[in-house]
């Protein structure tokens, strides 16, 4: 059997050159002033700051796992600041970044990988749902919540949109699949937000896609396109505009934000085992921070001083997000039986009281 | 003899049942070149290929519905789920069509398809990663499911599954992955115990406790930490069927029945076992069969698993409650 794909190269949406260069887009007029342009920087350093100080958490024996976002920021922070208030988002389970522009605190996420909560945020406070691990199932999740915006009618220039956020693996998931029909037959309100970042652990993009990922779209009905992932401004700008499309009730758009995945696909994770290393080299060299850093630097647009206070917040969030973890309390024994129900449930209830003798038993006895 | 672990077992096992026979396939995420998460087919994309060792797309029901369709052409896939968790998703292919083709087909069509799964807690994962779903393949009539305790049963028992014409649920404790044994791989497969027999793995006289999988150590060592009483051990080995031949004879024996699994309590395999038991040892019986399992929640975050697993001290609790009668 042959193992050769069907090669194409579509089009690119790119505001920002890996060199730093404005481009812009004709599709895409970005009006961006220098003051934001310096907060998306601010932004894609602090939440790879966050991320790196995770990692190195959970090498310490502070978190269990940590799936690593190292070279999606620029994916997730312009998809995230191109959200409104009142739109909802529901991630998978490495949108920290997407978080980040959501408010959701850092010991928040952390706590999951700590194993302290299963999540445990409010999805309605952020407009931002829970981390979703089962591949794709929180695209019918998004579909669904879009569906309900239309029943409201939270449609207009003043509507509701839905974001959902995946990877190139799960596209090859029938969840996803069946959310784009869903989101197409209903015009729903939601963007397909797919992060291609070319490996599922340890699967590369040909062995789920013979065709370029933002194509499937048209195939379903509804438009499809591909950003560079790594340029935080054409994100932003594709993503503000296909959240505009879905809110004016002009129904869904796939987004597939062309990037990489620079680290493991988690701390369990060894890719040397898989991938060469002159593909991550090829991939630093269009580093999504990188370009911002040289756009502001070859334009005038910040001074050393800018860089200087946005590291000093980088090295304080550190600080906050190492003493946030450790300080995260560990949950008791008869957690176990909380939040099972909404109403009571006998089955439990005397569960929770043989388990609370049980341990007393220890206590009496002093030994546990 | 060659001291493995159990995941080299496997891993031996799945190696030999490959040069065996050239129909079995190995099907899953990560199963090739990466030799899948836990390594368990670690080498044999490279020795056998990328034909016989696929990589599939990220889909588990695809996964089971095309070995399904490959089955039908004369192979013998061995799909990997990569987490216990992740076998949900393929929850249809299983049961609607995996589990019924033969009876669908009036005996016709023979679904030899081995679905490997690494389950259980005690590793610290995040959510999805710790499920002990077997009672929803008890549940369900055409599956045959079987979970190993030690790399001599795993090298035999997936070469015996893979050889089964009926579709094999093979339950690996992935917290117990690293656990040695020596194993006789130069044995033949005819002279294995059968994969569905149980396995009287301590003798004792005075209370049987019944395990499988990732419990049947810690049994053991209940066993071995209650100094006054005999008990014996007895790995379940196959959950279905259960040989209960070999479990009355214990329990007529000893007169007491404990039952310890990491799967919820509500509708556990110890649920089942126990009123069979109670209907074919009843006279023979000093105490109710006592269970110990899963509290009836979700499996909780990784900081509370010590809690919910049933660990040496609640199984030893379980057996005090039987001594208690």
């Amino acid at each position: 059997m042959s193992d050769t794909t069907v090669h194409e190269e579509p089009e690119l949406i790119q505001l920002l050159t890996p060199e730093g260069e404005l481009t812009g887009h004709p599709d895409y007029p970005l009006e961006i002033t220098a003051d934001e342009i310096r907060d998306l920087y601010r932004d894609l350093v602090l939440v790879r700051r966050f991320d790196s100080e995770a990692v190195s958490l959970q090498r310490q024996g502070e978190l269990g796992l940590w799936a690593s976002l190292l070279g999606q920021e620029a994916a997730q922070i312009g998809s995230g600041r191109a959200l409104r208030g009142t739109d909802m988002a529901f991630p998978s389970y490495r949108e920290h970044g997407v978080a980040w522009c959501r408010g959701v605190e850092p010991k928040e996420l952390l706590g999951m990988f700590r194993g302290v909560t299963n999540g445990g945020w409010d999805p309605h406070e952020h407009g931002f749902h829970l981390y979703t691990i089962v591949i794709g199932s929180q695209a019918l999740h998004a579909t669904g919540y879009a569906m309900g915006v239309q029943r409201d009618g939270a449609v207009g220039e003043d509507g509701t949109a839905v974001i959902t956020y995946f990877g190139d693996g799960a596209t090859s998931q029938g969840d996803t699949n069946e959310a784009f029909n869903f989101a197409s037959v209903n015009n729903a309100p939601v963007v397909f937000f797919c992060q291609n970042n070319q490996w599922a652990i340890s699967e590369p993009l040909e062995r789920q896609a013979r065709v370029p990922i933002y194509k499937r779209a048209s195939g379903f009905g509804f438009p499809g396109l591909r950003v560079d992932g790594n340029d935080v401004l054409a994100v932003l700008a594709v993503t503000r505009a296909a959240l505009d499309n879905a809110r004016e009730g002009n129904g869904p758009t796939l987004v597939e934000a062309f990037t990489y995945r620079m680290g493991a696909h988690t701390t369990n994770d060894d890719p040397s085992r898989y991938r060469n290393a002159a593909e991550l080299e090829e991939w630093k060299a269009k580093d999504p921070i990188l370009r911002v850093r040289r756009h502001l630097e070859n334009n005038g647009l910040a001074d050393e001083g800018f860089f200087a206070s946005v590291d000093a917040e980088a090295d304080a969030l550190g600080e906050k997000v190492r003493t946030q973890c450790r300080n995260l309390p560990d949950p008791g024994p008869l957690d176990i039986f909380h939040e099972v129900y909404a109403e009571p449930n006998v089955h439990i209830d005397r569960q929770r009281a043989e388990y609370a003798e049980y341990l007393a038993s220890f206590e009496a006895e002093g030994v546990r | 003899m060659t001291n493995l672990t159990i995941g080299k077992a496997i891993n031996a096992g799945l190696r030999a049942a490959m040069e065996h026979d050239p129909k079995v396939l190995v099907m899953g995420e990560d199963v090739g070149r990466l030799g899948g998460v836990f390594r368990v087919t670690d080498g044999l994309h490279k020795d056998f290929g990328a034909d016989r060792v696929i990589d599939t797309p990220l889909a588990e029901s695809g996964i089971v519905g095309t070995a399904i369709g490959m089955a039908m052409r004369g192979y013998r896939p061995v799909v990997e789920i990569q987490f216990d968790g992740f076998f949900f998703p393929a929850a249809n292919q299983t049961f609607t069509q995996l589990a019924k083709m033969r009876r669908r087909s009036a005996g016709t069509l023979s679904m030899p398809v081995v679905m490997r799964i690494p389950y259980g807690g005690g590793i610290g994962a995040v959510e999805h990663h710790s499920e002990s779903p077997e009672s929803y393949f008890l549940h369900t009539a055409g599956l045959r499911v079987i979970s190993v305790a030690n790399a001599v049963d795993a090298y035999w028992m997936i070469q015996q599954a893979i050889r089964s014409e009926d579709p094999v649920i093979f339950l690996e404790p992935k917290r117990r992955y690293y656990e040695k044994a020596e194993v006789d791989t130069e044995a033949s497969i005819a002279e294995a115990t059968p994969m569905g027999a149980a396995r009287v793995a301590r003798p004792g006289t005075d209370a049987t406790l019944l395990a499988y999988g990732p419990m049947v150590k810690t049994a053991l060592q209940a066993a071995e930490a209650d100094t006054d009483h005999s008990i014996e051990v007895i790995d379940l080995r196959s959950l279905s069927p259960v040989d209960y031949p070999t479990i009355v004879e214990s329990v007529k024996k000893t007169g007491r029945l404990v039952v310890a699994h990491e799967a919820t309590l509500t509708g556990g395999p110890g649920a089942e076992i126990a009123a069979r038991i109670t209907e074919e040892c009843f006279y023979h019986l000093e105490s109710p069969v006592i269970r110990v399992a899963a509290f009836d929640t979700p499996y909780p975050q990784s900081r509370l698993e010590e809690y919910y697993l049933p660990d040496l001290d609640r199984v030893l609790d379980g057996v005090d409650r039987a001594f208690a009668y």
